[in-house]
């Protein structure tokens, strides 16, 4: 990994990352990759993220299904804990709430494989600001 | 890819369950059934919307059509009109409280907007262990922005135009903290932030630790260019495993990257930050007491001024930020004081995250506007109250904070408001509540917190505490008297009034504002020996209907102590002065028969 030595580093840095040309960011990268979100802070991990986010990572390969599995921090809602966010190609992401192994399994060969919905959907309530102006 | 072309998304959130969200998803099966459309419509139980005061909800996609309140005879009009016939039901429609106009697509509609991210804006959404995620969302641009276009002074100004005030709690000024830090000259200074996150109920901090550690260190090298710094320290209580770890991994990818270290983007400007660990001290929230602690003394506090900003960390210049106060600077730098300085109240700017925790069925973490209201908070974005019981009060502040009943639910939520009305903005966290809530026995909780916290160095707070939960705890056993009340609010005030830090200065709070919004409860305590809430053991007595009891023995047979008598098939009888009010034989009864009075 080579040092940002100037903005414009920075920016150049940023520029290929949005735009998918660089590795561990084709997460960044949405509109051809299946995207899995596991939401892995303390409160996450303590009602069995990891475990879910293992599962996906075992059963998409076991089942052939190119996807990127990532973790991430809270997303708000900690009365559905574990909580993952699904992203496919072309559509607005989708969080499911209570993931235990029995739903992941669904999300799985359901909302992944046809894109059929499945019980468990957190509506989002909140809008995100953008930084780029 | 679906061979579905319809979802009809029912509300299965506890507050739409129990208005009959069960039923409108079978009749819409039954209804889907009849008409042959079950293989091209699906129905899905959701979890809960938050705006459960216009429920049961049903969300159409692709088109986004909500309906509200709907009954489970609405269902055939949904079907027939909307899904076959692809118009939209007008009269279940979410109607604008101002315009009046029905208003069918949700992404046009007031309560899905409640929630702002500005803080939360990259948690849960990027991965915090991999810093391209973080640069990829104009991470590090603000301090790129400030290093190489803006002076020190622009950047306070800028802050300081924003009207951001310290998210820790006391809303000090943020930039006019940092122009104190930059005015003090010294050969050294510190930029120091506040991780030590005790408020029972609180995990604001640990969330954007977690979710967004990068957020922290680009504010704190910004700060440390405009105060003029080079080192930074973050006080993290140990208890937090996770946030540290992904902050140590944070810093290392930032130093390897360039992005902390010498030279920054070319620049000259030299800033790194090391963590110090805290062993969880409420106190050393405190900025004096966490300074001490830092430099290894024990963690008290001293008398300000000095200031951490003239005196602070190894006697140099310091300034202390909360977690998620430096979590909006970058935001406020690349989006302007301007932009800030719109969302809010005329005295509170910004964002504000809030822990909700308690009664409420969405337990959860939020950001909203600041002047948000409460009611908003808790019934439209939380999701109302645990099983349907009736909203007692709300704990804003921690135990430094106040319990706000009722008639305080309109007050929008900003950091005068919730001091004029008797609490305090805190931290964030938001205990809700419920009617079964006695709101004696929450003051003597919240009191036995602070107590156990204080540090001991100055006696209000040591011995005055220690006197108010004393009082707390006679009146919970039926030994108070009328005039301990006036006791206890004179004794309030003295602590108030007396103390040495923030810790002593407001945790009388709790007591105060519960006597002023619940003194019947009080009275009750006192004068009739009851507590309404039915939590108080010692005010509570098990009896047994003579009309229902039938004489099974069961209660007898449960009852731990042998307190309850009565031969088979006839009446039974507790014992008071023998019973432990464990409420084993309510539980066991299957007739009703055993009631608390």
């Amino acid at each position: 990994m080579s040092k940002i030595t100037s903005l414009a580093d920075l920016k150049k840095r940023r520029e290929e990352l949005t735009s998918g040309l660089s590795f561990p960011t084709k997460a960044m990268n949405p509109e051809n990759v299946i995207q899995v979100k596991v939401a892995m802070a303390t409160c996450g991990i303590a009602s069995g993220a990891k475990t879910i986010m293992e599962f996906f990572h075992e059963q998409l390969e076991r089942r052939n299904v190119a996807a990127i599995v990532t973790q991430t921090g809270c997303m708000g809602y900690c009365y559905a804990e574990p909580t993952i966010e699904v992203k496919l190609p072309g559509q607005d992401p989708v969080v499911f709430g209570f993931v235990d192994l029995k739903r992941a399994d669904q999300i799985i060969e359901k909302y992944i494989k046809t894109g059929e919905l499945v019980d468990g959907i957190i509506p989002v309530n909140y809008q995100t600001i953008d930084l780029n102006v | 890819m679906s061979k579905y072309s319809m979802h009809l998304l029912v509300c299965g959130g506890t507050s739409c369950h129990s208005s009959e969200s069960d039923a409108i998803v079978c009749n819409l099966r039954d209804e889907l059934e009849a008409k042959g459309l079950m293989d091209s419509v699906q129905v899905i139980l959701t979890g809960c919307f938050g705006f459960c005061e216009k429920g049961p909800i049903v969300k159409v996609l692709p088109d986004n059509t909500i309906y509200v309140h709907v009954k489970p005879e609405d269902v055939q009009t949904i079907v027939e009109e909307h899904v076959i016939k692809g118009r939209k039901v007008t009269r279940l429609l979410y109607k604008d409280p101002v315009t009046k106009e029905s208003i069918s697509d949700s992404k046009h509609m007031g309560f899905f907007k409640k929630q702002l991210r500005i803080v939360l804006r990259n948690c849960g959404f990027i991965n915090p262990e991999n810093i391209d995620e973080y640069i990829a969302r104009d991470g590090y641009q603000a301090l790129g922005k400030v290093l190489t276009e803006m002076t020190p002074e622009q950047v306070i100004k800028e802050v300081k135009e924003s009207g951001q005030r310290g998210r820790g709690g006391a809303g000090f000024s943020t930039g006019l903290k940092w122009e104190l830090a930059r005015k003090n000259q010294s050969d050294e200074k510190y930029v120091v932030c506040n991780a030590d996150e005790g408020d029972p109920g609180a995990f604001m901090d640990r969330s954007v630790l977690e979710g967004d550690p990068h957020s922290v260190l680009e504010a704190m090298a910004i700060c440390g260019y405009s105060i003029g710094a080079s080192n930074g320290l973050i006080y993290i209580r140990a208890e937090y495993p996770l946030a540290i770890e992904r902050l140590k991994i944070a810093i290392n990818q930032a130093r390897e990257n360039g992005l902390l270290g010498n030279n920054i983007f070319g620049t000259g400007f030299n800033f790194d930050i090391k963590l110090r660990y805290g062993a969880g001290a409420f106190v050393c929230g405190e900025e004096t007491a966490l300074i001490h602690s830092m430099e290894g003394l024990r963690g008290e506090p001293t008398v300000k001024p000095p200031f951490p900003a003239e005196s602070g960390y190894n006697g140099k210049p310091t300034n202390v930020n909360n977690v998620e106060t430096f979590a909006a600077i970058p935001a406020i730098i690349l989006k302007g004081a301007k932009w800030f300085s719109s969302i809010g109240t005329e005295k509170s700017k910004g964002t504000k995250v809030f822990a909700l925790a308690g009664k409420i069925n969405n337990v959860g973490l939020i950001e909203v506007p600041m002047g948000t209201t409460l009611r908003e908070v808790i019934f439209e974005i939380g999701g109302g109250i645990r099983n349907g019981k009736k909203f007692k009060g709300i704990q804003t502040g921690g135990p430094s904070g106040g319990c706000l009943s009722e008639k305080h639910l309109d007050t929008p939520i900003d950091f005068d408001n919730l001091i004029a009305a008797g609490s305090i903005m805190g931290s964030g966290a938001m205990i809700i509540l419920d009617e079964d809530d006695c709101m004696v026995s929450m003051a003597k909780f919240f009191l036995e917190f602070t107590v156990e916290e204080s540090c001991g160095k100055c006696a209000p707070c040591r011995i005055g505490n220690k006197r108010l939960h004393e009082l707390l705890g006679q009146i919970c056993e039926g030994k108070g008297k009328l005039e301990d009340l006036d006791r206890l609010k004179n004794m309030s005030v003295v602590i108030k009034d007396t103390a040495l830090c923030g810790l002593g200065q407001t945790s009388p709070n709790p007591v105060l504002s519960m006597m002023d919004n619940y003194y019947d409860e009080y009275v009750a305590h006192v004068t009739d020996k009851k507590c309404p809430a039915g939590q108080c053991k010692s005010l509570m007595e098990y009896v047994i209907n003579a009309e229902n009891c039938v004489g099974c023995t069961a209660c007898a047979r449960v009852c731990p102590v042998n307190a309850i008598s009565g031969e088979r098939k006839e009446v039974h009888h507790i014992d008071p002065s023998i019973c432990i009010k464990c409420g084993a034989c309510m539980e066991k009864c299957k007739f009703d028969a055993i009631f608390i009075r």
